[in-house]
C-alpha cells in the first residue's frame, strides 16, 4: 500500500529542479557566492581602490583620486621597508619554529606514544584553540614581563628573558598558530605505512636517516599546508607585537596606526602582506601540496 | 654449521603465545619455507630474525654470532615485505640505492650497483619511475632487487607473492627460485600457500599455534606427516583414529590415507595380499575437472574421501554413481601411521 502511494506522490519542486540543472546550481551557490563576491571580494576591491586616493593635508578628508603617491611612500620610506622585511622575517621564523616543534612531536605521537598518551597530546595541542586569542596573547605577556613567570623560574640559574622584543613576538605567534602546523604534520606521519619504517631500518638506516630520507619527504605537503596558516596568520597579526613586542612594529601595527589618520596609506600598505601571501600560495601550489588540504 | 640457529624462541602478546618455544636450524644456501595458517607464528618468527620484534626469551644466532636483540640495521639479513614497502617518493633507482646509501657506498659505485640489480630483474627501462607507476609484479621485482643489491647472508621473504594474481605468482615462483639458486643466498620464505611451499622449498617448517609441528623436505612432510595437524594441513587426508581405527584396522593408532591413493573397484575385485579393501557405498561423486572426488561410507559408517584422476572422458572408465556398492582399495604401505 505505502509503496504505491509513494510512487504516485507528486513533488512539483523536485521535478522542476530535476529538469533544470542551471536553476539547481543557482540555488546551491546563491548564498556562498553572495558572501564571496559581495562581501569578501568587493571589500578587497574597495581596499585596492582606496590605496590610490588622497588625504587632504588640511582637512584630513579622504578624496577620490588616482595617484601612486601612497605606494611610492611604502616602497621608498625606510621605516615602511624595514617593517615589511621585519614582518616577513617574523612570519618565516614563526613557521620555522612551528615545523621544528611539530615534526619531532608528530613522530613521537604517531610512532612512540601509547594510544592514551597520543590522545592526551592531541587534546593538549588543540585545547589552546578553544581559548580566546587575546587571552593567549596576554598570557604570554604575563609570562615574559619583567617580574613574570619566566624570569622568576630562571632566576636561580641566573638567566633573564629578553624582555618584550622580536623573539617574544615570534614565540607568542608560535604559541598562537602551532596547532595549525602540529595537526596536519601529526596526521601525515600517522598515515605513513609502518612497514616503511621497518623497510628503512632493515636496509641499514638508523632513526635519523629514516626521518631525513623517508619521513620528511613524505610530510612536505602537510608542512606546506600548515605553513600557509602559520605564515599568513603571522603576517597579518599586530596584537602580538603590540602586547609582547615592546617597540617592535609589524605591518599590522602600522596599518592599525594609520587606519584613522590616513586610510589610503593603510590600504596601500595592506597590499604588502596580501602580495606576500599570494606569492607564498603560488609557490606552495607549484609543489602540489594544496590539493591535499 | 647452520647459518641461523634459533633456540627456544618465545613471544607472548597479552595472553596469546604467538611463538611458543621454537628451535630451528637453517642451513646455508637452502630455501626454507615457514608454512602455517594465519596466526600460527610463522611471520612473528621471521620478524624476530629480521629484528622487528624482540623475543621474550630464547636466542637467535647468525653465522655463530648472537643477534637476538640487535636492531634491524645491525643485522646482515634483509627482508622482502608482503606489500613491497617501496618508498613512494623515491624513483626505482633511488629505492634500490637506499640500502647502499646507508652503507655509505660512494655515489658512482652505488648508482652502478643499483643499475645492475635493476637490470637483473629486467626493469632497466623503469629506473626513473615512481613505485605507483609500476605494476604489482614490477614492484615485487624492485623490492627483490633492493635487497639483493645488499648481498645479504640471509634473505627473509614475508608472503612476497601474496598480493599477485595467480598467473603472475607462478611466474614469480619460478623466478625467485632461480634467483635463489644463482645467488646462493639462504632464503627464509613465509607463506600460507602449501602448493607454493611445496613447489619452491628445499625444506618446509610447518607451524601451528606458535609451535613447530614438523620440519622436512616437501616429500617428507607430505608422505610422512608426524602429526595429525600436518597430515590434515597439507593436501587432504583421511585421518582415522580411536574407535574408527579399531573398527577398520583392529588397532587404535592414528593413521592417514591420502584420497588420491585410494581407488574404487567393482565389488567383484579381488585384492592382492598387500592391499587393503573395504566395502563401501558411494555417497557423492563430484566432478571437479582434473579429478572426480568421491565421498563414500564404510559399513561402519566411517566416511572416506577418494580422489580419482580423470585420465579418460567421463563414463569411459570405471566411474560410479551415488548408491553404488563398491570396494575402496589401497596399498597397505599407503596407510601412514601418525605418531603424535
Amino acid at each position: 500500500m505505502s509503496d504505491t502511494s509513494m510512487s504516485t506522490q507528486r513533488r512539483p519542486i523536485s521535478s522542476y529542479l530535476l529538469r533544470r540543472p542551471k536553476v539547481r546550481l543557482l540555488g546551491l551557490l546563491a548564498l556562498p557566492m553572495t558572501w564571496i563576491v559581495g562581501v569578501y571580494i568587493f571589500s578587497l576591491f574597495l581596499l585596492l581602490v582606496t590605496a590610490f586616493w588622497n588625504v587632504d593635508p588640511f582637512t584630513s578628508l579622504v578624496s577620490p583620486a588616482f595617484n601612486l603617491e601612497n605606494f611610492r611612500l611604502i616602497f621608498t620610506n625606510s621605516a615602511y621597508i624595514a617593517t615589511s622585511i621585519r614582518t616577513l622575517f617574523i612570519a618565516l621564523a614563526v613557521t620555522t619554529v612551528c615545523v621544528v616543534f611539530a615534526v619531532p612531536l608528530g613522530i613521537f605521537m604517531a610512532k612512540i606514544a601509547s594510544p592514551r598518551l597520543r590522545n592526551a597530546l592531541a587534546v593538549a595541542i588543540t585545547l589552546p584553540l578553544w581559548a580566546g586569542y587575546l587571552v593567549k596573547v596576554i598570557a604570554m605577556r604575563l609570562v615574559f614581563t619583567e617580574e613574570g613567570f619566566f624570569n622568576w623560574l630562571m632566576a636561580p640559574l641566573g638567566i633573564r628573558g629578553p624582555g618584550f622584543s622580536i623573539p617574544i613576538v615570534i614565540l607568542t605567534l608560535t604559541y598562537l598558530w602551532f596547532p595549525y602546523m602540529a595537526l596536519p604534520v601529526y596526521t601525515a606521519i600517522r598515515q605513513i605505512p609502518p612497514i616503511l619504517f621497518d623497510a628503512s631500518s632493515d636496509m641499514g638506516a638508523k632513526g635519523f636517516m629514516t626521518v631525513y630520507r623517508v619521513v620528511l619527504p613524505l610530510i612536505v605537503p602537510a608542512i606546506i599546508a600548515g605553513s600557509v596558516f602559520t605564515f599568513s596568520l603571522s603576517l597579518g597579526d599586530y596584537l602580538a607585537a603590540r602586547f609582547t613586542g615592546g617597540s617592535t612594529q609589524m605591518i599590522g601595527s602600522i596599518i592599525a596606526a594609520n587606519i584613522n589618520l590616513n586610510p589610503p596609506v593603510a590600504a596601500a600598505y595592506s597590499m604588502v602582506p596580501i602580495t606576500f601571501v599570494v606569492i607564498y600560495l603560488m609557490v606552495a601550489r607549484r609543489t602540489g601540496s594544496l590539493e591535499r588540504m | 654449521m647452520a647459518i641461523i640457529e634459533i633456540r627456544n624462541l618465545a613471544k607472548t602478546y597479552g595472553t596469546v603465545k604467538a611463538v611458543d618455544d621454537i628451535s630451528l636450524d637453517i642451513e646455508p644456501g637452502e630455501f626454507i619455507t615457514l608454512l602455517g595458517p594465519s596466526g600460527s607464528g610463522k611471520t612473528t618468527v621471521l620478524r624476530m630474525i629480521a629484528g622487528f620484534e624482540d623475543p621474550d626469551s630464547g636466542t637467535i644466532h647468525l653465522n655463530g654470532a648472537e643477534i637476538t636483540h640487535l636492531p634491524p640495521f645491525d643485522r646482515e639479513v634483509n627482508t622482502v615485505f608482503q606489500d613491497y614497502a617501496l618508498f613512494p617518493h623515491m624513483t626505482v633507482q633511488d629505492n634500490v640505492e637506499y640500502g647502499l646509501r646507508t652503507r655509505k657506498v660512494p655515489k658512482a659505485e652505488r648508482a652502478e650497483q643499483a643499475r645492475q640489480a635493476i637490470a637483473s630483474v629486467k626493469l632497466e627501462h623503469a629506473r626513473e619511475r615512481l613505485p605507483h607507476q609500476l605494476s604489482g609484479g614490477q614492484r615485487q621485482r624492485i623490492a627483490l632487487a633492493r635487497t639483493l643489491v645488499l648481498r645479504p647472508k640471509v634473505l627473509l621473504l614475508d608472503e612476497p607473492l601474496g598480493a599477485l594474481d595467480r598467473q603472475l605468482r607462478e611466474e614469480m615462483q619460478v623466478e625467485l627460485k632461480s634467483i635463489q639458486r644463482e645467488a646462493g643466498i639462504t632464503f627464509v620464505f613465509v607463506t600460507h600457500d602449501q602448493e607454493e611451499a611445496m613447489r619452491m622449498s628445499d625444506r618446509i617448517v610447518i607451524f601451528n599455534e606458535g609451535r613447530v609441528e614438523q620440519v622436512g623436505t616437501p616429500e617428507q612432510v607430505y608422505e610422512r606427516p608426524t602429526t595429525k595437524f600436518v597430515a590434515g594441513f597439507l593436501g587432504s587426508a583421511n585421518i582415522v583414529s580411536g574407535e574408527s581405527a579399531q573398527k577398520l584396522f583392529g588397532h587404535s593408532k592414528t593413521v592417514s590415507i591420502r584420497p588420491e591413493r585410494i581407488r574404487l573397484q567393482p565389488s567383484t575385485y579381488t585384492p592382492t595380499p598387500d592391499e587393503t579393501a573395504l566395502p563401501v557405498v558411494v555417497n557423492e561423486a563430484a566432478f571437479i575437472g582434473a579429478n572426480t572426488v568421491y565421498l563414500v561410507d564404510t559399513d561402519h559408517g566411517i566416511a572416506l574421501s577418494i580422489s580419482k584422476t580423470n585420465t579418460e572422458l567421463l563414463g569411459q572408465d570405471n566411474s560410479f554413481v551415488p548408491g553404488d556398492r563398491v570396494l575402496a582399495v589401497w596399498r597397505n604401505s599407503h596407510t601412514v601411521e601418525i605418531p603424535a
